[in-house]
């Protein structure tokens, strides 16, 4: 990572809502964060804090008749969100490329698993038939699938799980875009393979100075990986902080209540030490104050009444918690 | 592919035995004798006891259904009582007209109702969706003959552009095969939508999306050619339907096909035609469906007949 030079992405006062049956729900309430070159940035939150939405946003994947996006998102000095439609989507797939959490249902089951790679590679790197192929297949074995060329003429029921978030992943990478967002990459696998496709995302990831958006509610996979972390709740950033720092001295006492409830071996395999108690509110009904208060152990009274404002500190920390604000 | 041919094929010989049991003795609960209509309502009792003998009438229902597989087996599908010709030949005679007409029909539906669904999937609830809704609500309500009539009014009678009926040149398909279409194209971009919308929701379409590929390839390779998979199957049932189904048109049409030769073989009950060009829609029906079957393998590679 780089700090010095200016982030790759800003992404200021974003919100994002629904039009729902019942109302507009407030997915992403005004949230903030930057993203620097070559480094990988953890976004993690449970689930439905909005994390996705974040990403879809970003890149402007959600159907525009039931999805808006307010705020700015600033790519290399453009704010994507004013962008034309068509200059957006040559953005998607050469630059910022997403890696999607169900790895059965993201590829289309009717094309090869090379052809949805070398059709990126036709439009964006305008390559000829042959050549968007051979390099489908290098990418191929790039994400370490054994016998790449047979591979790449195959369906994608033919491939497992595993073999599958290999393709997708060499399906984001193939036109080596400066910024992958990696929703859940392994969410849906068997916890070896989970291992194997962190070992490789990072692997990938060190040979290049490309950034990572690494979105996922385990934190063992942010420990490993990121750099520096976000934390979501209910749509909005309530914690920023380097890997370590956070870790060790979590301010915010939804990131402690993350931290307590990683699993840990025991004799008896994994299991969740606490859980946070209480569930995350409905984005119809949000609670008074601070959006955590129903579910904190810490509550004061300022926190039903009043939304804690962002607190940043220590040079590279932020936290919006009453607790941060009172010392 | 051959083995599962020749199985599908085989397994054609128990449908059409059962469609020839139930027709057999559904025909012969009809009130109305065969002999009477055929020896006229002027004919003494003795001429109707002569001609339901020599039409064999007079035996067992389980014998007369005996004879009647004997002969299937020979090919040989009796005489029409109504015309005195072999019933083949009648049916001969009328099965390319059927099958031009419903093969005209179904191609102006495709033609037109897949890509009125595809629009109106893309931008559902505009007014093209709308527009679109509202027409197939017509297609799918308007009586036939009704339809084949006004046509019929229109570009006949009024403009004179098109033949009213008969057969002959290209000209005299066009009005019977838009009377014909008007339900299946209806009924076909109706499927049309609701599959693609169903497709256009799947995460395949959303990573296609994300991979910056035009609008116009998202929709017709990565959403069309899945949301094919059901509509071919709706095309083939309605191919079958279609094969029996234009009794209508072909009456006011006065189009030579097999609807209406079933049709005034019931009037006459005339057993030997019935149950003849009622077989042959069961093997045409299941021959379409056959078809349909062997095209998924091409359309869908998760299908595999080995
Ligand atoms: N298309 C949609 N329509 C309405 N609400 C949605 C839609 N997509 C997501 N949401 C809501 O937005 C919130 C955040 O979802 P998401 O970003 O998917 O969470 P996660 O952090 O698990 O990725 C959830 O409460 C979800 O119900
Ligand atoms: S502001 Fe109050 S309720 Fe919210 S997290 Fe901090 S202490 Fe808990
Ligand atoms: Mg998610």
């Amino acid at each position: 990572m780089n700090r010095s030079e200016p982030p790759l992405l800003s992404v200021r006062n974003m919100i994002t809502s629904f039009h729902t049956h019942d109302g507009i729900v407030n997915a992403v309430n005004g949230i903030d964060f930057d993203i620097f070159p070559g480094e990988t940035l953890g976004l993690v939150g449970e689930s439905g804090c909005g994390k996705s939405v974040t990403a879809m946003s970003v890149l402007r994947l959600l159907n525009p008749s039931s999805a808006t996006t307010l705020g700015e998102v600033i790519f290399k000095g453009e704010n994507l969100l004013d962008m034309t439609p068509e200059k957006m989507r040559l953005i998607r797939g050469s630059e910022i490329s997403m890696i999607f959490q169900e790895p059965m249902t993201s590829l289309n089951p009717i094309l090869t698993v090379g052809e949805q790679i070398a059709e990126s590679l036709r439009l964006h790197e305008k390559l000829d038939q042959e050549k968007a192929w051979e390099k489908a297949v290098q990418m191929l074995k790039l994400v370490q699938i054994p016998s790449p060329e047979i591979r790449a003429g195959q369906y994608p029921h033919k491939l497992s799980g595993g073999m599958r978030q290999r393709a997708m992943i060499a399906m984001a990478l193939c036109c080596s875009p400066c910024l992958v967002f990696a929703d859940e990459p392994t969410t849906a696998l068997d916890v070896t393979i989970q291992a194997q496709i962190i070992r490789l995302l990072d692997h990938l990831k060190k040979g290049s100075n490309m950034s990572v958006v690494l979105i996922t509610h385990d934190l063992g996979v942010i420990a490993r990986m990121a750099a520096r972390v976000v934390v979501m709740y209910a749509g909005k950033v309530v914690e920023e902080a380097p890997v370590v720092p956070l870790f060790h001295d979590p301010r915010h006492p939804y990131t402690r209540g993350l931290l307590n409830s990683i699993p840990v071996l025991k004799n008896d395999g994994q299991t969740r030490l606490t859980e946070i108690p209480g569930i995350v509110p409905n984005l119809l009904h949000m609670p008074e104050g601070c959006s955590f208060h129903p579910r904190c152990s810490r509550v004061m009274d300022i926190c039903t009444k009043k939304s804690p404002p962002m607190v940043h500190f220590m040079e590279n920390r932020r936290a919006a918690c009453w607790l941060v604000s009172d010392e | 592919m051959i083995h599962f041919l020749m199985k599908r094929l085989l397994s054609i010989i128990p449908v059409l035995l059962g469609i020839s049991l139930l027709l057999f003795f559904m025909l012969r609960m009809l009130p109305g004798d065969p002999a009477q209509v055929l020896a006229g309502q002027m004919a003494s009792p003795e001429d109707v006891r002569i001609i339901r003998i020599q039409m064999g009438l007079d035996q067992p229902l389980y014998i007369q259904y005996g004879v009647f597989l004997k002969r299937l087996v020979h090919l040989d599908l009796g005489v029409s009582a109504r015309t005195q010709n072999p019933v083949i030949q009648e049916i001969w005679a009328r099965l390319p007209n059927t099958i031009l007409l419903a093969l005209c029909a179904i191609t102006l539906a495709c033609l037109f109702g897949i890509p009125a669904g595809v629009v109106a999937a893309i931008r559902p609830y505009s007014w093209i969706d709308y527009l679109v809704t509202l027409a197939s609500l017509f297609g799918i309500s308007m009586p036939v003959f009704w339809l084949g009539l006004m046509l019929m009014i229109v570009f006949s009678i009024t403009l004179q552009w098109l033949p009213a009926g008969g057969i002959g040149t290209w000209k005299h398909l066009v009005l019977p095969s838009i009377t014909l279409a008007s339900f299946v194209v209806a009924f076909i971009a109706r499927m049309t939508r609701s599959c693609m919308l169903e497709v256009l929701s799947q995460d395949y379409v959303t990573t296609a999306r994300s991979k910056g590929l035009k609008e116009k390839v998202i929709i017709v390779k990565h959403a069309l050619k899945n949301a094919l998979i059901p509509i071919i199957t709706v095309v083939g049932l309605q191919f079958g339907l279609l094969l029996g189904g234009a009794v209508l048109t072909e009456t006011v049409f006065a189009w030579p096909g097999l609807g209406r030769l079933i049709v005034d073989s019931i009037l006459a009950r005339d057993y030997a035609m019935i149950q003849g060009s009622i077989l042959i829609f069961g093997l045409l029906y299941t021959l379409v469906n056959l078809l349909v079957d062997m095209t998924y393998a091409f359309v869908d590679p998760r299908v595999r007949y080995d």
